[in-house]
């Protein structure tokens, strides 16, 4: 007899990791925050099932965003950096062949969008928009131009701290996750609202991605690291009648 | 010392903002990306079921329609197989993704979807599920995205005993969980974030 090793049902999610969704100094939650309990379920097939994107579907400037958006011959305007990391499970393994998607304003801090009117210009190289796959061990890279920081309606003079959005798959619908990736040392992060939902400095950590001197390229591209983690199944090595059906 | 438990905790969520069609919908934010904006499609060829539409808005607390949000559905096919890594009862229909991405029309707040309708899949016990697609919103003001299922108001008997619809606390409100039927293959599903009509969301 052997056991074999079986994957459960995902982890109930940490709430207290988790912003609530009645946040009232960031003003957009307060219409928008649902007032009743969330209703807790175990999850079932439908939540342990995501879609499949496959490395094929990528172009080759996907993770560029330097060039991705920019003429031939020219790239965009800004600090080249390069942002790289790993998408792990809360146990520790590598998420693979998942999808990650970005988007960023430009160096001056102006999003290419219809509803933006920040008055800062637009760079005619910039899309703000990339996209990659994870590696087998969950590794993956992007080059881009540091963000800008850029001031938005909520109290009279709130401005965002260069930040960079993520956007991420796993492969259970359950793990599908939305965040921001801040840059260490930038003072913007502490007087932010949107940042301020986060319940404790070590979530705030969780989502500063710190220089990595050893990722740079000499004479070329500053390198940051940002890992992110999405929710984890239970792991048994006992049958258990009432999984995986 | 006791032992520590070393595992990692999810990353926190932070809001999409206003401007998630750049990164995950950059050809609806009219910048030609990608061959196409990602779940824009959810049929590539030839289907087996029946084709529908669902469509709807998200409402806030005043029931005004978000412009600004984007709307993703997981489901499985007619015969209720996932096209995914850990479907492992069958082979689902290779002519359908099951992943729909949709944005809130910019003046409507309208969005779409065209796919089909879901087979059963069963529930951790065996019993079997309604035929459910699951919805998960996020926007500008949702600082993580709210995890939600839409379920068929014609599929009355299999809802009454869906695993999920019985077990709700609040009956009255399963309604909100119900996309009605508005013409030949079309429902309509609209997610009311707050109010006395507010969706059901879970923590799944
Ligand atoms: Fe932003």
């Amino acid at each position: 007899m052997s056991l074999i090793k079986k994957q459960g049902g995902f982890i109930a999610r940490d709430r207290n990791r988790q912003p609530d969704a009645y946040t009232p100094e960031y003003k957009s939650s307060v219409k928008r925050s649902p007032n009743a309990a969330l209703v807790s379920f175990p999850s079932s097939i439908s939540e342990e099932t995501a879609p499949m994107f496959g490395h094929s579907m990528l172009g080759e400037l996907d993770n560029d965003l330097i060039h991705n958006y920019a003429r031939a011959g020219e790239s965009a305007i800004g600090p080249r950096i390069i942002v790289h990391g790993r998408v792990l499970d809360e146990h520790g393994n590598g998420v693979p062949n998942t999808l990650v998607e970005v988007w960023q304003a430009n160096a001056g801090g102006r999003y290419r969008h219809k509803k933006e009117s920040y008055i800062a210009p637009l760079d005619p190289n910039f899309g703000g928009c990339g996209r990659t796959i994870t590696d087998e061990d969950g590794s993956y890279e992007l080059l881009t131009i540091q963000p800008g920081a850029y001031p938005w309606p909520n109290r009279a003079n709130d401005w965002r701290p260069a930040h960079i959005h993520f956007s991420l798959f796993g492969s259970g619908f359950a793990q599908r996750l939305i965040t921001q990736m801040y840059f260490e040392g930038d003072p913007l992060i502490k007087l932010c609202p949107i940042v301020g939902v986060l319940k404790s400095q070590q979530s705030v950590d969780a989502l500063t991605a710190l220089l990595d001197m050893k990722h740079t390229v000499p004479m070329d591209s500053l390198a940051y690291k940002f890992d992110m983690v999405l929710r984890g199944r239970r792991q048994t090595y006992f049958e258990n009648r009432n999984e995986g059906k | 010392m006791v032992q520590t438990l070393n595992y990692l905790k999810e990353s926190p969520s932070q809001t999409a903002g206003p401007y998630v069609h750049i990164g995950c919908a950059p050809n609806f934010a009219s910048m030609k990306m990608y061959d196409g904006d990602l779940g824009a499609c959810m049929k590539t060829g030839p289907i087996k079921g029946q084709e529908i539409t669902i469509t709807g808005q998200v409402l806030d607390g005043t029931g005004t329609p978000l412009l600004d949000a984007m709307i993703e559905i997981w489901q499985p096919d007619a015969a209720g197989l996932f096209p995914s890594v850990n479907e492992t009862r069958g082979q689902a229909d290779p002519n359908f993704t099951g992943f729909g991405r949709a944005a809130s029309d910019m003046n409507t707040g309208i969005y779409e979807f065209e796919t089909v309708k879901p087979g059963v899949v069963p529930w951790p016990d065996g019993r079997m599920q309604a035929p459910h697609v699951l919805f998960w919103i996020v926007a500008r003001g949702i600082n993580i995205g709210l995890h939600t299922r839409m379920y068929f108001s014609d599929e009355k008997n299999a809802n009454a005993e869906d695993p999920i619809l019985t077990r709700l606390e609040h009956q009255n409100r399963v309604p909100t969980l119900l996309a009605k039927k508005t013409a030949d293959g079309v429902y309509g599903f609209d997610i009311r974030l707050q109010g006395p009509q507010e969706t059901v969301f879970f923590d799944i």
